[in-house]
């Protein structure tokens, strides 16, 4: 077996004095699609920012492309090909919608993703370019977080409740973008309170609860029932 | 069952200290019977600083109002002093707390104009106000303009006859000045008045959404600020004489060592500038020599202790003695649990 | 024409002033920090062009070659290995420390160049004028200085809002922690935003030092005006800076026309006008 793109093995994460996470591992294999799921709490956001860089961990306790990067700052990682698309949104709100994905490219790794291939993606940010970034839909809004980071061509794309705060059909529409953004073998781990959108995306799914991984599986295979008990404990 | 509770501010090392602030302030009274002119001369400088010292922590420390302008009002209150004194012929003390009020007064419109700026603007903002007091004062062709005056003869005797006795009366005045506003400024944060204070200190949006009227707030710590400062700065000026816009509106004198001392002490807590104000003291009085390297060196020290250790000597020792020299916060006390109640 | 002359020579220090003002600005609007030893080091570049002007023989303007970069790389070690450590969310540490630098700086000069004032000498451009009616006459050197501030201030607007380094300052500034998914590092942008405010200050001072007599004292007084020129102007908007240090320069020269006493009040009192009536400035930032 090939050594996975990212490997997080018995992390333990803290906000402060408090734990957020338990002994989590996990991993993610090249061009793989992964799902994250669990209740609000559960840790997914903190395991996706300890991924990133934004919160410090053991050096060993997540290692990417074979290398150990725990406690790596963000924008260390951001080069060695990590992006993180924040949980709502965080654009920057004094710079237009093209500035937010120039920003996004500035220390961008080699590799297919260029403004023109955002826009082809997201149509519909093209005409918005040069509007300020908080003038948009919360869905179109979402669009220039995904495109922010893209820009930087990342091997592994982290993806924090896209659907937070959207329509039905606007999580559909950017869900259904999803295969473009991993077709050249874009790695991506997507946290989601939406369980049908999350399993329906992604290869394998873990199940988060309380700081723990509670269950861990084939998206397609895994059963209701026992994502309903790794859900919220029995 | 609950245990009973009772909800207290006193401590016992509060009330230790209040004990001993009280012994100190009596042998400072009778100072004069043993102390040498020279000595109660350095003492008085001494209480105007613990006073301007408290008062800028007051500010500062407790009402997150960073002034870099308070040598405005020291200023003020010296003119105010020679004013009433040369024009209207009051009697000096009477105008030292006239002083005051006119330094209250004046704090108002400041206020109105100066709470329009934010945070560190608010700082520069305040020391463009007292460059605007020192350019006006200098204004003043009655009372020297640019070059200043002296008290005339017949003011300084009408405090009293003789020399001696008009330090004695300098001396108390001072040690008065600074008790009254070192003891108001504990009242003032251990009231109601306080707890809102430091409501606006810890979240000022939560103080505000839990009805704190915090520009009122604000504005009444400036107002007294103002009051005292204006007074104690009649007191420098009534014990040096002599009156410039420089020296009257002085940056460094007024409020660079201000700062250094609570800096040095410990920014809000009470304690601190009054420390802080000692260390100073003995500072000056060895390393006065320097000059300007002894400015430097202070600089320094601040610098290093902002970074450091930003609470200060008297954080840094509660820390270490594990209670407040000056408890300011209440405390509940549980009637069941004995010994070592306070939580 | 003698009221035309003094307020053209307002405006023109209005420039320098601007040039106060725009360091100063862009540092609070990067990294909302007030430094309190802007003035004195502007006051510490005329003191190093001093310095490498009487060593090199260097002309004053030539000088700015040495001073421009030393200057930044100043800006840059003091943000990053001090400043860096007093942002946060309390607002005592920048204020303290950096005014704690300014005592330093302050005494530090008069330490080591007494307190006597200087100037530097330019040579014939100080006296040069262009003449442009048989009353009115404008200085090469102020001209120069008007043109530079200008200069600065254009290069800045472009910096902010057509360069990548421009966009680093604005995200940083409206989000610390998403700056760095994007791969900037904010203590580097900080540190970056000093070393630019220096540079600019650089040019400042030794304007200031070819202009007029110079002391180690007088750097408070060029933090207050550039201080006043921004609130003048409106915060966070660089045009308005220069309207903001052109307002103050003339309102110093219609005072100092009426009484030499009122040069300086009637600069703070417009101040103090504009705070009590217009408080958000001439020309706040429109906000998207």
């Amino acid at each position: 077996m090939r050594d996975p793109l990212l490997n997080v093995s018995q992390l333990a994460s803290f906000y402060g004095d408090f734990q957020a996470l338990f002994d989590v591992s996990l991993r993610v294999d090249e061009g793989e699609v992964v799902a994250i799921i669990g209740a609000n709490g559960a840790g997914k956001s903190t395991l996706l920012k300890t991924i990133a860089g934004l919160i410090a961990a053991r050096p060993d306790a997540v290692t990417f492309a074979g290398s150990p990067i725990g406690g790596v700052p963000a924008h260390h990682l951001l080069r060695q090909g990590i992006a993180l698309v924040p949980e709502g949104r965080r654009l920057f709100s004094s710079l237009s919608v093209e500035e937010n994905l120039q920003i996004g490219g500035a220390y961008s790794r080699k590799g297919p993703w260029s403004l023109e291939r955002v826009y082809q993606l997201f149509p519909i940010l093209r005409e918005r370019r040069h509007q300020a970034s908080t003038s948009l839909s919360g869905g179109q809004q979402q669009m220039v977080a995904i495109g922010r980071a893209l820009m930087s061509n990342p091997r592994l794309l982290l993806c924090d409740e896209i659907s937070l705060g959207l329509a039905p059909i606007i999580v559909r529409e950017i869900y259904e973008r999803l295969p473009q953004i991993t077709g050249d073998g874009m790695s991506l781990i997507i946290v989601e309170q939406d369980v049908v959108q999350a399993l329906k995306a992604s290869r394998r799914v873990y199940c988060l609860q309380e700081g723990r991984v509670t269950l861990e599986g084939e998206s397609q295979s895994i059963s209701r029932e026992a994502i309903a008990s790794a859900y919220f404990g029995s | 069952m609950s245990p009973e509770i009772t909800i207290t501010d006193t401590t016992r090392s509060g009330r230790i200290t209040m004990v001993l602030a009280l012994c100190a302030v009596l042998a400072l009274a009778c100072a004069p019977l043993v102390a040498t002119s020279a000595h109660l001369n350095l003492m008085v400088q001494i209480f105007a600083y613990l006073a301007l010292a408290t008062l800028w922590n007051l500010l500062a420390g407790f009402s997150g109002l960073v002034s870099v302008g308070q040598q405005a009002f020291v200023g003020i209150g010296g003119y105010a002093l020679f004013g009433l004194t040369i024009f209207a012929d009051l009697h000096p003390l009477l105008a030292l707390a006239l002083a005051g009020i006119i330094g209250a007064v004046i704090a108002l419109p400041v206020a109105g104009l100066l709470f329009r700026l934010r945070g560190a603007y608010f700082a520069i903002g305040s020391w463009v106000a007292a460059e605007v007091f020192r350019l006006l004062a200098s204004q003043i062709s009655a009372l020297g303009g640019g070059s200043g005056t002296s008290l005339p003869a017949r003011i300084v005797t009408s405090m009293a006859s003789s020399r001696v006795w008009r330090e004695y009366v300098i001396y108390w005045t001072g040690l008065a000045i600074a008790v009254v506003v070192i003891g108001l400024t504990i009242f003032l944060l251990r009231s109601r008045f306080g707890l809102a204070l430091r409501a606006i200190h810890y979240n000022e949006g939560a103080a505000r959404a839990s009805g704190v009227n915090v520009t009122r707030v604000k504005l009444i710590v400036f107002v007294l600020a103002g009051f005292g400062t204006a007074m104690v700065g009649a007191l420098i000026f009534l014990q040096k004489l002599r009156i410039s816009p420089d020296a009257a509106f002085s940056v460094n004198d007024w409020t660079a060592f201000v700062i250094f001392m609570a800096v040095i002490g410990g920014i809000g807590r009470i304690e601190g500038p009054i420390i802080g104000c000692l260390i100073f003291f003995v500072l000056r009085e060895t390393l006065a020599d320097m000059g300007a390297l002894y400015l430097m060196m202070l600089g320094l020290v601040a610098i290093v202790i902002m970074l450091r250790a930003p609470r200060g000597i008297a954080g840094w020792l509660s820390e270490k003695l594990g209670f407040d020299l000056v408890p300011l916060s209440r405390r509940v006390v549980f009637a069941k649990s004995k010994g070592d109640s306070h939580v | 024409m003698d009221w035309v002359n003094s307020i053209t020579q307002g405006i023109l220090v209005g420039g320098l002033y601007a040039m106060f003002a725009a360091g100063l600005s862009l540092i609070f609007g990067v990294m909302r920090l007030v430094n309190i030893a802007h003035g004195d080091l502007v006051v510490l570049a005329a003191y190093l062009a001093l310095v490498v002007t009487t060593t090199l023989g260097l002309d004053p303007l030539t000088s700015l070659l040495i001073i421009v970069p030393l200057m930044a790389l100043i800006g840059y070690a003091l943000q990053r290995f001090l400043l860096n450590r007093t942002l946060g969310d309390d607002l005592l540490p920048p204020l303290l420390v950096t005014f704690g630098l300014s005592v330093i700086l302050q005494n530090g000069l008069m330490e080591i160049f007494t307190p006597d004032s200087r100037k530097l000498q330019a040579g014939a451009i100080e006296t040069a004028t262009l003449t442009l009616s048989s009353d009115l006459s404008l200085g090469i050197l102020p001209l120069l200085q008007f043109g530079v501030a200008v200069a600065i201030i254009g290069g800045l607007q472009l910096l902010s809002y057509r360069t990548a380094w421009g966009r680093a300052f604005r995200a940083t500034s409206d989000d610390q922690t998403t700056v760095q998914l994007v791969g900037v590092d904010p203590r580097h942008v900080f540190a970056m935003a000093m070393a630019l405010s220096l540079a600019v200050i650089a040019v400042a001072g030794v304007f200031l030092a070819v202009r007029a007599n110079f002391d180690p004292s007088m750097g408070p007084a060029r933090l207050i005006f550039g201080f006043e020129a921004v609130i003048i102007g409106g915060l966070g908007n660089l045009w308005g800076t220069l309207a903001g240090g052109v307002i103050l320069g003339v309102a110093q020269a219609i005072g100092a026309k009426i009484d030499p006493g009122w040069q300086l009040l009637a600069g703070h009192l417009v101040f103090l006008i504009v705070l009590a009536v217009r408080p958000e400035g001439f020309f706040p930032r429109v906000q998207h």
